[in-house]
């Protein structure tokens, strides 16, 4: 009984549990990555105690991957010979860590998944519990498969309709990040559902977990049905772990309800500085950008690439922009190549960078220099995170992105998916 | 009984320690450059059992573990914000810094006042002004953790069910 994150916890604790109850819960796989892994390591060696279960434990290099510079590369020999020597079963070198984690079926639903990464919120999207952590907590699950939790309060967010064409679930979340603003959803769960969510295809349902981090969440959650169960036998190696509950919410009580049309939204884009600083796309149209990001673990999809690539066939973007790609993961990677649409983006000018984090964190991939624009696929626009403190980022869909790469100025995908379809 | 410094709302941990120190993770090394930006002269002249208040949503901005230990590191007794951010208040927690929510105290408490702050009751007295504030009593597996000194101590010590019991 109880909202859908109290239903997890519930079935996880074995009885009923509240919001506002502090649990100590089993967690079923414990994330980290090469940014964060070397200080779990530090925590694991002080408390002096064996892993618990190295199954549970997976690692991934996606940050500063491949290494940008020395530092890097000594923390990713660091990782290697701590894998090594614990003999951990799970190492990954395929792409941005969330990304991966679903695709290789560690996130089910109903599961709990702790991250050293604020994005591990992103899991809700499968009806798991997906939250970030310190490095500590990490090290300290390494040895006891366990984690506190406190039960957070709910925030219902309720989607009515359908959006129209060249909106995407991007433009719904930066609008919803908008109203909420940035610490809106603090300590808060933020329930995704009704029937526009209920319509939408796994790749974009991870929007609106992935980006609940950047209002402040514990978690961003979104129930299972048949969409997840389908997504995790056709698409994972989880197929055989099932089978898997919908756990729904049950005569929930919500701490608030958002209630939502998505049928008359335009494109939106959350304007430097912050992430609420929403407007609708043409108070911004025409700013000149210097960079076009495409990447990073909201919207690198293959049906981001697939957008992009649909809107960039026989077209050039404008010289004076760098135009990167880069695809969130190496399967993503493949099956872009095999289906032609590396070959067009790189015909339109576009960069196609490896797979990872890349320009997503300002190490490499698409640093920005002083008074420099970028308008991307990310979901974070903190100042300086792309590079210099003196630049600028802007956030929108893949749509919006192809749209401004062929211009260099803020554009409307609207346009050209207009004379696309003609 | 101790000092009070005084922050104001949003401190985000790169005001509380600049990402550049962010190398070490010993906490004396950190307290060094602790707040160097906002109020460089609390590194020099806080003294055990002195508090810091601030103001909503303190320790906002990246998950690094760094802000708290450089905190706990100064010496300080505790943090008594108004609110918290959720990575910061879990790592505070963890690393055994005591925290506190309390937006009276954070209206009532100015920069020098004399603070005492019982950490079992969350009673907060400001002995400058004669006011007394209550937070809510930290849960028990906090002050566990408090007083192991952190939750990797704790784990040299005692198994993790310990915690809630
Ligand atoms: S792509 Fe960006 S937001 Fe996603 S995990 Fe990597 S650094 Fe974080």
């Amino acid at each position: 009984m109880g909202t859908l994150v109290e239903e997890i916890f519930s079935r996880k604790a074995g009885r009923i549990v509240k919001a506002g109850e502090i649990l100590l819960l089993d967690v079923d796989y414990i994330m980290s990555h090469d940014n964060t892994t070397p200080l779990a390591i530090r925590a694991f060696r002080e408390i002096g105690k064996p892993i618990l279960d190295k199954n549970r434990v997976v690692i991934h290099l996606d940050h500063a991957y491949p290494a940008p510079n020395v530092l890097a590369a000594e923390n990713h020999r660091r990782i290697f010979d701590f894998v090594k020597e614990q003999e951990l079963p799970h190492l990954f070198q395929q792409g941005v860590c969330h990304q991966v984690m679903i695709e290789e079926g560690f996130v089910t639903p109903g599961s709990i998944v702790i991250g050293a990464d604020s994005h591990s919120n992103t899991y809700g999207a499968l009806g798991a519990f997906g939250t970030g952590l310190g490095s500590t907590e990490i090290g300290v699950a390494w040895v006891t498969g366990k984690c506190w939790f406190k039960v957070p309060e709910t925030i219902r967010v309720e989607l009515h309709g359908r959006t129209q064409a060249g909106v995407y679930a991007k433009d719904v979340m930066i609008y919803i990040a908008g109203l909420l603003g940035m610490d809106g959803g603090t300590y808060r769960s933020v329930e995704f559902g009704g029937e526009y969510i209920d319509q939408l295809p796994l790749h974009e349902r991870i929007i609106f977990p992935n980006m609940s981090t950047e209002i402040g969440a514990k978690c961003g959650l979104i129930a299972a049905d048949q969409v997840t169960l389908d997504y995790l036998d056709n698409e994972t190696p989880a197929k055989g772990k099932g089978p898997f509950e919908q756990i729904r919410p049950a005569n929930p009580r919500y701490e608030r309800l958002l209630e939502l049309d998505v049928s008359t939204l335009a494109p939106q884009v959350a304007c430097h500085p912050d992430v609420d600083n929403v407007k609708p796309l043409e108070q911004v149209e025409g700013l000149e950008v210097q960079e076009v990001y495409i990447g990073t673990c909201t919207n690198a999809r293959y049906e981001d690439l697939e957008i992009v690539a649909n809107m960039l066939r026989g077209r050039k973007v404008n010289p004076f922009t760098r135009v990167i790609v880069t695809p969130a993961s190496a399967r993503i990677y493949k099956k872009a190549l095999q289906n032609g649409l590396i070959e067009i983006l790189m015909d339109a000018g576009c960069t196609v960078t490896g797979t990872g984090c890349g320009a997503c964190i300002g190490r490499h991939g698409g640093i920005l220099a002083p008074g420099e624009r970028a308008l991307t696929t990310m979901n974070r626009n903190f100042i300086g995170r792309m590079g210099s403190p003196l630049s600028e980022i802007y956030l929108a869909s893949p749509a919006t992105a192809a749209a401004t790469a062929l211009t260099g100025r803020i554009t409307d995908p609207r346009e050209y998916l207009m004379q696309n379809a003609e | 009984m101790g000092k009070a410094w005084t922050f104001g709302e949003n401190m985000n941990t790169d005001e509380i320690i600049p990402g550049r120190y962010n190398i070490t993770i010993d906490p004396l090394e950190l307290a060094r450059n602790v707040f160097c930006e906002v109020k460089p002269e609390y590194a020099k002249n806080v003294k055990p059992g002195d508090v810091i208040v601030g103001g909503q949503n303190f320790g906002c901005g990246s998950s690094r573990e760094h802000a708290p230990i450089a905190i706990k590191g100064s010496q300080a007794k505790c943090v008594i914000a108004a609110s918290f951010a959720r990575i910061f208040f879990r790592n505070a927690i963890n690393i055994g810094l005591p925290i506190l929510e309390c937006p009276e105290a954070v209206a009532g408490i100015s920069e020098g006042d004399e603070i005492d702050v019982d950490l079992a009751s969350g009673e907060i007295s400001n002995h400058t002004n004669g006011h007394r504030y209550q937070a809510r009593p930290l849960p028990d597996f906090v002050l566990k953790i408090a007083e192991a000194g952190g939750i990797v101590n704790f784990l040299k010590e005692h198994d993790i069910q310990e915690l809630l019991r």
